[in-house]
Order: C-alpha cells, then structure tokens, then sequence
C-alpha cells in the first residue's frame, strides 16, 4: 500500500470522529487532528484501535501518543506496513 | 415564600408513540404499544412480550450526529430524542455546538438499571475475552449511572445541576419531585426531569427470573398488560423516556411560555421495609403517609383530589395499592376519583415509567380528557368497591387536580400533585 492510498484510508478513519465539517473539508497531512477537526481527545483511542484493524497492524501506546496531524499517523503506518 | 413551579414542555418516547401529539392520540384510542419481543423467546424468557419505543434507529440519525452515537447506548438514545423535544416544545433557543451555555437550566434524568446494554453485549464479552484494551474510550460515559444526564447536558448546554437519580420504579416521578424541591427553593429557574429506562431483554431478565412478568398472554400481546384485572398475572416491562420542563412560574410567564399545569406539590419517602415492606413491597403507612405528605404541600385535601394515575402494573399489589390511595384520601368508596393506569398501554417502563406516566399525566389535564385503561374488564373483586371510578373508555375530563404516584423496590414511593393552569 502506497502512502497515498494509506493517506486515503486514514482520513476516512478520522471522519466519523471529526467535529469539524469545514476543516475536513481542507483537510491535508498538517492538518491536526485533536485541534483542527475538533475530535474529543477520548477518542484517539478508539482511532488507534481503527488503524490496527484496518491495517492489520498493533501500534504501541507511546506511538499511539506520537500522533498529532494527520500525517502522523500516515508516517506511523507506513513505517509499520512497509 | 415558596416559588410557584409550572410545567412549560414535555417530551415523551413512548413504546405506543413518539411525540406528545402522537402520544395523546395514543392515549385517547387505547392504542397497546406492547408487542412480541424475539429476544426473549429465543433465550427462554417466560414472557415473550414487552413495552418498546419504536422507529428509534430512523429516529436517532434524525436527532443525533454520527459522532454522538459512536458513544450512545438505547438509554442515552432516548434520553436524547425525548430531552430534545422536550426543550423545543419548551420554546427554548435551539442548541448547536457552539450555543452558549444556559446557566439557568439543570436537568435530573433518572434511570432504574441504566446501561445494561452496553455492559452485557460489549463490556463482559471483551473483558471476559482478555480484551480490555479493545473496549476503546466510550465504555465509560455509557455506563456510568448519570450517562443519560450527562449526555443530554451536554447537547443542551446546560448550566445548572445536571445529574441522575436512581430508586427504581419511583425514578422518574422522584426525578419530578426533586426538580420541583430545587426550583420551588430557588436554585434553578428550569429543571429537565423525568426517566429513561432502555429496551434490553438484559434488563427484563432478572424480573423474568423473578415470575413477576406476565407469562400467560404471550399470544396476545396486547392483552397482556392488566392493570386491576383480576386475571393480572404480573407485569409487562417496558421502556422509553418521558420528561417535563419544570420551570419557576415568573421565569415562564417573562418568556411568554405556554404553560401545560402547575406542579402544586410533591413527596418522596420509603417505607422503611417494615409494616409489610420490603425490598420488593411497599410498607402500606409508608405509602398512604407520601400522598398525604404530597397533599400538604399541596395545600389541598384528599376530597380534592379529581383523578388518581395510578403506578398500578398488574401484580398483586393493585388491589392494595387502591386500599392505601382510599386512606391516603379519606374518601369513602363512592367518592373516590378517577382512576386509569398508563402501563396497561405503555407496560412498566422501570425508571422511565414515572415520566412517562408524569406526561400522560400532564397531557390529560390540559387537554382535558381522560384515558381508559385496557384489559380490566374483569375487575379485580378488591378493586369492585371503587369500579365506577375505574376509567375503561377515555372521556372527557374538566378536573383540577391529578395525583401522580410511582412505587418501587426499595420500598420507596413517590407521588406528584398537578394543577390544572389557567391564566
């Protein structure tokens, strides 16, 4: 999978989540996602746990931690999907 | 001097209807909401029926963003669909995200189990499985006891107290009671208050276990549910969510609010599980000694009393519960009021049976009618002595007063005295 592709499929992840219609809307790899699409800080746990199943992949909680923009997470899975 | 409290919006999700429009219809027809539940068949319940709001799962995209219900179980749900339409019908700005907070309003949003659901179908599996890192972050606000007011303070914005009560079969009407207390005493201009209970065989099943429900009528479902029947074989659970705005009476009439009735007085009490009570009956001074205590602050006497909605859910303890309104009134037989029971249509809806039953209430008086209850065409012989109170048919009603109770385990009883308003 291609870091496009990986790019594509995590911000269908985050979607749902997103309180932010408008910043979804614009959204790009420096885009955050706890301050730009307003998603409850609650929730990055329950992102995470999409990201494994829809990666097939475990991400350890101090990575889970790492992840502010949605680049982030896109660097975090490539790096465990390559 | 005490603040005068009135009744300026109501919502209801009930298992015969959504809406207070579609709820009185409802009413007025004599239209069962009690149906054939699959669950409860398939995992050997004895009773196979019960009470359940219906359409919720078109209702909810209605009310509720996708975001929302990640986090939202079936009494969180129906908190939120009749708590949204109860704050409208209040005529209260429409909340959005970034609405300003209403420092005035509370809410108490009570529930009787709460978040069954969420714990038998997700908690337990996962953690049982080893999974707990798996529950995610939503565990939490969906069965913490207050998740149905916390919730629903949150999408309102509320300010003032938002919190749950708990006591069982009494929840809603005391969740009434205790919004009253706290407006009456000035700590709130508006106060949301009624009872959530939701719909999971879950719940149902430990009162299953208990022969309490009705198993004889599963054929019939809408025959079911028999208050003061002498062929009651136990009650029918229920579930849904009704609530009323409580609001101060010069905060209503400075808005211009429509105004339903006056909450005139009200009382909570327990009957100590002495004198006949228990954890699952009523000690019968206990009872007798709430109405009295609720007419009292009511300022009125028993023989003013126009119409009794009774808690009456098809057990034994109809025939009792009419002796103990009989003493709490001081009426002889012939004078006693009307009588009707809401669960012979709704089932007992647990803790939301009380606000539900408190909207049926309010409805009835300031639409002046009053509903017939099914399935007591038979009536229980203890019950004989007052039957020309017994409402079989609805009609018109142009009363003044209607007298509320709602019993629970615990042995802990409610009553609520509306008023009829008028300016």
């Amino acid at each position: 999978m291609n870091e496009t592709e990986v790019y594509e499929k995590v911000v269908k992840v985050i979607t749902p989540f997103a309180k932010n219609a408008e910043a979804l809307e614009s959204v790009s790899a420096e885009t955050s996602i706890l301050d730009d699409l307003q998603v409850n800080s609650a929730r990055l746990v329950d992102i995470v746990l999409e990201f494994e199943d829809e990666f097939d992949i475990e991400v350890e909680d101090e990575a889970a931690d790492s992840i502010v923009t949605v680049g982030d997470a896109v660097k975090l899975i490539v790096q465990q999907t390559s | 001097m005490s603040r005068r409290v009135v009744v300026t919006g109501m919502g209801v999700l009930a298992p015969n209807a959504h809406g207070l429009d579609a709820f009185e219809q409802a009413l007025r027809d004599g239209v069962s909401g009690i149906r054939f539940i699959e669950a409860m068949a398939e995992n050997k319940f004895a009773c196979h029926v019960a009470g359940a709001p219906q359409g919720v799962d078109e209702l909810k995209e209605q009310y509720l963003s996708a975001e929302d219900l990640m986090a939202m179980n079936q009494s969180m749900i129906f908190t939120a669909i009749a708590g949204l339409d109860c704050w409208r019908d209040a005529g209260l700005p429409e909340p959005g995200i970034a609405s300003p907070v209403d420092w005035d309003t509370g809410a108490i949003i009570g529930t009787g189990i709460g978040g069954m659901d969420t714990i038998a179908e997700k908690l337990i599996p996962r953690v049982n499985a080893g999974k707990v890192r798996r529950l995610g972050s939503t565990l939490v606000e969906q069965v913490m006891s207050s998740s149905v007011s916390a919730k629903l303070g949150g999408l309102l914005g509320l300010g003032g107290q938002v919190t749950t009560n708990s006591s069982a079969c009494t929840t809603g009407t005391e969740a009434v009671v205790d919004a009253w207390i706290n407006i009456r005493e000035g700590r709130a201009k508006r106060m949301m208050a009624g009872g959530t209970e939701a719909a999971s065989h879950y719940i149902w099943s430990g009162f299953d276990a208990m022969r309490v429900l009705n198993r004889g009528s599963n054929d019939a479902p809408e025959k079911a549910s028999r208050p003061m029947s002498a062929s009651a074989g136990g009650f029918i659970p229920g579930s849904g969510a009704g609530f009323l705005m409580l609001e101060e009476l010069n905060s209503a009439v400075a808005r211009g609010a429509r105004i339903y009735a006056e909450v005139a007085g009200g009382n909570v009490n327990s009957g100590g599980h002495r004198g006949g009570g228990s954890m699952t009956a009523p000690n019968p001074e206990g009872v007798v000694r709430c109405v009295q205590a609720a007419l009292r602050t009511a300022g009125l006497g028993g023989h003013e009393v126009d119409a009794v909605n009774g808690h009456l859910t098809a057990t034994f303890a109809d025939p009792k519960e009419i002796a103990n309104w009989q003493k709490a009134l001081g009426v002889p037989a012939d004078e006693f009021p009307l009588i009707n029971s809401t669960k012979s249509m709704v089932g007992h809806g647990l803790g939301a049976a009380g606000g539900i039953e408190c909207v049926a209430t309010v409805l009835q008086l300031h639409r002046e009618f009053i509903h017939g209850s099914l399935n007591c065409e038979d009536l229980h012989p203890e019950i004989e002595p007052v039957a020309s109170s017994v409402i079989h048919e609805t009609m018109p009603f142009h009363g003044e007063v209607i007298a509320k109770s709602s019993f629970g385990f615990g042995d802990v009883n409610g009553c609520v005295i509306f008023k009829k308003w008028s300016d």
